[in-house]
């Protein structure tokens, strides 16, 4: 089965950037993304996920090497900052790859 | 001990359950779905009354609320900055969350005005929508000035599309539509129902404010300071603007309550993208841990104290 190599990106930030970082995805030229509902612990403290103002989600991408570096870059410089924002990169394979 | 409605109740077993960290949790989409049939209902009641009688709202009623919204903001972003000594976009993050409005403050002083048979105004479901937004821009305008770098549009589009003023002011357009007659066939759910909707929503306000009584350590007296003076302050302004308008004894406690409560919905939202620098979990722990809990047990039969005592 032949395989296809990829970036999946996955950022976990606070809910209420759900709708601009959707907006952001797209503009960057993100075809699809996978968002959930997700709870945790970090730098800055325990985040619930049962009322949205204090709640997280997780959006994950899966894309070409260069489009990821771009995504992740540019959340790095918008958002970092002043937001509860983690995100990650790693190798993954597809089998279609015309999708991604 | 003076007569405590029993939905106040339920608000304090929420806080004891969480504050003890018992194993309760109301999963979010309850959550929702309690707002959403609270906002309804209280937007649906409004309505059949404003089809009973049709009372439109005077012009200048309509003028000085907005205004009372816009104006709330600029004392208590200076009492914020300059007697507490935040940064400046923490001041006005507390100034835009102070100004504006809490739903379920107002569904708390609806049914404490039902309970007691006292009237109001079937309009003032209206003031809440009024009250709710210029505050929150006015905010903004003190944390960034005229030329700053906020996305209007978009935030304009957050701010007028947000669930309570879509759910409220639907609630009223289909409850005046349908009239007393019509609307029986939903009586059961939105009406008969009311209390104990609430008393649920009020068991998770409960548990959400005890989450924050960590923060509310950390933060320390300036904030539970604030959040009970500036409550009291506002309030006295409401009920003032209240009489002038020439409201009943009930209007003037609904009016004085919505300037008393602190927004802990459409305020945070809007105000963590507009304003990010600002510190979310200072002006949440204030208007929630603070200022919500006292309206409800304190500030609302004191507020109906005052608003007697003006009209009397």
């Amino acid at each position: 089965m032949q395989q296809f190599p990829r970036r999946l990106l996955t950022v976990v930030t606070e809910a209420v950037l759900e709708r601009e970082l959707v907006a952001e995805l797209e503009a960057l030229g993100v075809r699809g993304y996978t968002i959930t509902d997700a709870r945790g612990k970090g730098s800055r403290g325990r985040r619930q996920s049962d009322w949205a103002q204090e709640s997280n989600i997780r959006v994950e991408v899966v894309c070409e090497p260069a489009l990821a570096e771009r995504v992740a870059g540019h959340l790095r410089d918008r958002y970092y900052d002043h937001y509860a924002m983690v995100l990650f990169l790693q190798d993954v394979s597809v089998l279609r790859p015309e999708k991604f | 001990m003076p007569q405590l409605d029993p939905v106040i109740w339920f608000f304090v077993l929420g806080v004891a359950a969480g504050a003890a960290r018992a194993d309760l949790r109301l999963p979010g989409a309850i959550y929702e779905f309690v707002s959403t049939v609270l906002l309804l209902a209280i937007g649906l009641k409004g309505g059949v009354e404003l089809a009973r009688d049709t009372g439109a709202m005077p012009i200048t009623e309509l003028g000085s609320i907005l205004l009372l919204g816009f104006v709330l903001p600029l004392p208590a972003f200076a009492i914020a900055y300059y007697v507490g000594r935040l940064a400046r976009a923490d001041a006005a993050s507390l100034a835009a969350h102070y100004g504006s409005v809490s739903v379920g403050t107002f569904a708390v002083v609806v049914s404490y005005l039902a309970t007691r048979d006292i009237a109001f105004e079937a309009r003032a479901p209206v003031w809440v929508v009024l009250l709710e937004v210029p505050a929150i821009l006015a905010g903004i305008l003190l944390a960034r000035g005229l030329s700053g770098d906020v996305a209007w549009r978009h935030l304009m589009r957050e701010l007028f599309l947000g669930r309570s003023i879509v759910l409220l002011l639907g609630g009223l357009a289909i409850g005046w539509l349908a009239g007393p007659e019509g609307s029986s066939s939903i009586q059961p759910l939105f009406f008969d129902l009311f209390k104990g909707i609430l008393a649920l929503f009020l068991l998770e306000m409960g548990l959400i404010a005890a989450a924050q009584l960590p923060t509310l350590r950390h933060h320390g007296l300036f904030i539970v300071l604030f959040g009970v003076a500036v409550p009291v302050a506002f309030a006295i302004v409401g009920a003032g603007l209240g009489q002038v308008l020439g409201l009943s004894p009930g209007g003037i406690t609904v009016l004085a309550t919505l300037a008393a409560s602190a927004s802990y919905i459409a305020a945070p939202a809007a105000i963590r993208t507009a304003v990010p620098e600002a510190n979310p979990a200072l002006s949440l722990t204030a208007a929630l841990a603070v200022t919500f809990p006292f309206n409800i047990v304190v500030g609302i039969p004191l507020y109906e104290r005052i608003a007697v005592a003006l009209a009397g």
